[in-house]
């Protein structure tokens, strides 16, 4: 264990041949049995491991899918139900894609949550923060894509407003949704490029952003939910005092938390894979028609917190451009938090009452523009989409000021909660 | 070899020059790329403008043509069922079409609808689920469509027989009808007195 990476005890044998022309042990020690990560990591802490986890499990699914599933407009549709009714447990894989989705998301916005409970994005993680938002960004056009793939009804019709957004940018608008759509309406041109983007283009950025992620992060070194930097006390082996090896430590607590997600994730699977309409709508089980729009279109839960701000904007000066602007801003909010958050300690604990009732504003205002966007704009619904598009931005345009005026308190040297 | 020995300046010239020239190449290698995207040559047959002359309709008639694979009704107005047009606003759901989807001219028209009040086009698509509606276009009590009496107060128009919803006769849909927005107009242009082009929005040639 105390040897330095790349040492003389591992070339004898097999290990030794292989660490004579390829860097394993010293990348092994590097990056995980002598990666010191704090030892007071919690509960928060499981959702990237599991981000990791759901990504292998769409990669592989993924490609199992992809062997029978025929990506033209005219056997879209009955190739997926060819998957769910013919093919070997074909049922099983594509139920593990598409529950895989939804938990990606669960798990990534869960992640996110801890980083602004804990300060995971401050200094000296911004650049880590920033790989991770453009994640996010990368995902959820993953995610919209894939959805357009089994080219039922809601697939269609969702493809053709989201599309139909960027025609409402001036001068370019209408040149850019053709260009977008390789036709002059959702067609088979359309469906055959958001193929090549969700099954090759955006795995593709996803894995080398999770690789620049995981190398910034091993870089700087992990946060925890003190928000304290462990490697200001080192001891005599220049290890972290507060440190302990992410291998066997946190594998073996991750393996928990996979146990526990798979449980319900399996559940999923098993007993409610649409998930009340959540996860598969309903309308996506007819074939895309392109004379029949749903009498309600909605997208998956993930997106609705978006659309639901991008519906609250009214139109203004003859154009509906107004929300699409809010529903991009809503994104590239989140890559500046590392620059809005002036408070002077990182953690929750130490943080006084402002920024807990602020984050708590904010959670309950992104859930209610979660359930305004799944349900028609009517009723109560659109008032309270405007309230939490107000209060969505309000968490973050007035951080500046709210976390430095916010009380704090005084922040302990060592990590807490283990002696 | 020191360092006094390279001229440095000609290196960062060279560097520049090679990294710009590589630079309009990668913007030049882009182009095929880019450009694949657009809509395709058999994308553009396909989705060409069509052609409808409309001097062969008498008033009161409609003809229907494909676009784009799309219904499109033509239909020719008198001059009195246009002008009386502006009498039943009140009854309709969207008279001044502000949430429904056509070309801003069309908005800009009033009750007409249309670039020439003769002659109204708009998609055959009801804009609640899709199916194609009948046209309706005589008033008053007489006329039965689909085995519906329309009524002493029918302005003429629309209906549509699966759930019932009626339009007027420039497709602007009345109050309380299960179709939330008037029918959709696609872009048009008149090139001559009658000659309408379904599928193109440059301003009216002069006939």
């Amino acid at each position: 264990m105390a040897a330095a990476p790349g040492s003389a005890d591992s070339s004898k044998g097999f290990l030794g041949w292989i660490d004579q022309r390829f860097p394993l042990t010293a990348l092994w020690r590097s990056q995980v049995s002598e990666y010191y990560a704090p030892k007071n990591f919690n509960f928060w802490y499981y959702f990237g491991s599991l981000a990791l986890l759901v990504l292998v499990n769409q990669l592989v699914t993924g490609i199992f899918l992809t062997m029978n599933y025929k990506p033209a407009s005219a056997e879209a549709f009955a190739s997926v139900e060819y998957i769910m009714r013919d093919v070997n447990w074909g049922w099983l894989i594509r139920y593990m894609h598409s529950t895989g989705a939804s938990a990606f998301f669960i798990v990534i916005y869960l992640h996110m949550f801890r980083a602004l409970l804990y300060g995971s994005h401050r200094k000296p993680r911004e650049l880590l923060w920033i790989f991770g938002c453009l994640l996010f960004l990368v995902l959820m056009a993953e995610g919209f894509m894939g959805y357009v793939l089994p080219w039922g009804n809601m697939s269609f019709w969702g493809a053709q407003v989201i599309t139909s957004l960027f025609g409402s940018l001036p001068v370019i608008g209408g040149t850019l949704v053709d260009w977008i759509r390789g036709d002059f309406v959702i067609a088979d041109a359309t469906l055959n490029r958001f193929f090549a983007l969700h099954v090759a283009a955006l795995p593709l950025a996803l894995i080398f952003l999770v690789a620049a992620h995981l190398m910034a992060l091993h870089e700087v070194g992990s946060n925890n939910p003190d928000g304290i930097e462990i490697k200001k006390h080192k001891g005599p082996d220049g290890h972290p005092l507060d440190g302990i090896p992410f291998h066997p430590y946190y594998t073996v607590k991750d393996l928990v938390g996979v146990m526990g997600f798979l449980v319900i994730f399996c559940g999923v699977i098993f007993f409610a894979p649409t998930f009340g309409d959540l996860f598969l709508e309903s309308a996506n089980f007819t074939p895309a028609n392109p004379l029949q729009t749903p009498p309600h279109i909605a997208p998956v839960w993930y997106f609705t917190p978006f659309y639901a701000m991008l519906r609250a904007v009214p139109s203004f000066a003859g154009t509906q451009v107004w929300g699409v602007l809010v529903m991009g801003a809503s994104i590239v909010v989140l890559f500046f938090v590392p620059w809005l958050d002036r408070s002077p300690v990182n953690s929750i604990r130490y943080r006084g009452p402002i920024y807990k009732i602020m984050l708590a504003i904010f959670v309950v205002a992104f859930i209610t523009l979660g359930v305004c966007g799944l349900k028609p704009p009517a009723g109560i619904y659109p008032m309270l989409a405007k309230i939490g598009t107000v209060l969505y931005f309000a968490f973050f345009l007035l951080m500046p000021w709210y976390t430095r005026f916010d009380s704090v308190k005084p922040v302990p040297e060592r990590v807490t909660g283990h002696d | 070899m020191s360092d006094d020995q390279v001229d440095h300046s000609r290196r960062r010239l060279l560097t520049a020059a090679t990294t710009g020239v590589g630079a309009v190449g990668v913007v030049f290698a882009a182009v095929p790329f880019i450009s694949s995207w657009q809509p395709s040559a058999r994308a553009k047959a396909l989705g060409a403008p069509v052609a409808v002359d409309g001097s062969k309709l008498e008033d009161g008639q409609m003809l229907k043509v494909v676009w784009r694979g799309q219904p499109v009704f033509v239909v020719r107005r008198s001059k009195a069922v246009v002008d009386a047009l502006g009498n039943h606003n009140d009854q309709l759901a969207d008279p001044n079409s502000e949430d429904s989807a056509q070309p801003s001219y069309i908005k800009d028209a009033g009750p007409a609808r249309a670039r020439n009040p003769e002659y109204w086009v708009g998609l055959a698509v009801c804009t609640h689920l899709g199916c194609s509606p009948l046209g309706a276009f005589e008033p008053n009590n007489a006329f039965q469509v689909a085995g519906t009496d329309l009524g002493q107060n029918w302005p003429g128009g629309f209906y549509c027989p699966c759930h019932g919803s009626k339009y007027d006769i420039s497709g602007r849909v009345f109050k309380s009808m299960p179709a939330p927005k008037n029918l959709t107009v696609p872009s048009y242009t008149f090139a001559g007195d009658a000659r309408i082009v379904i599928g193109e929005d440059e301003s009216p040639k002069s006939a």
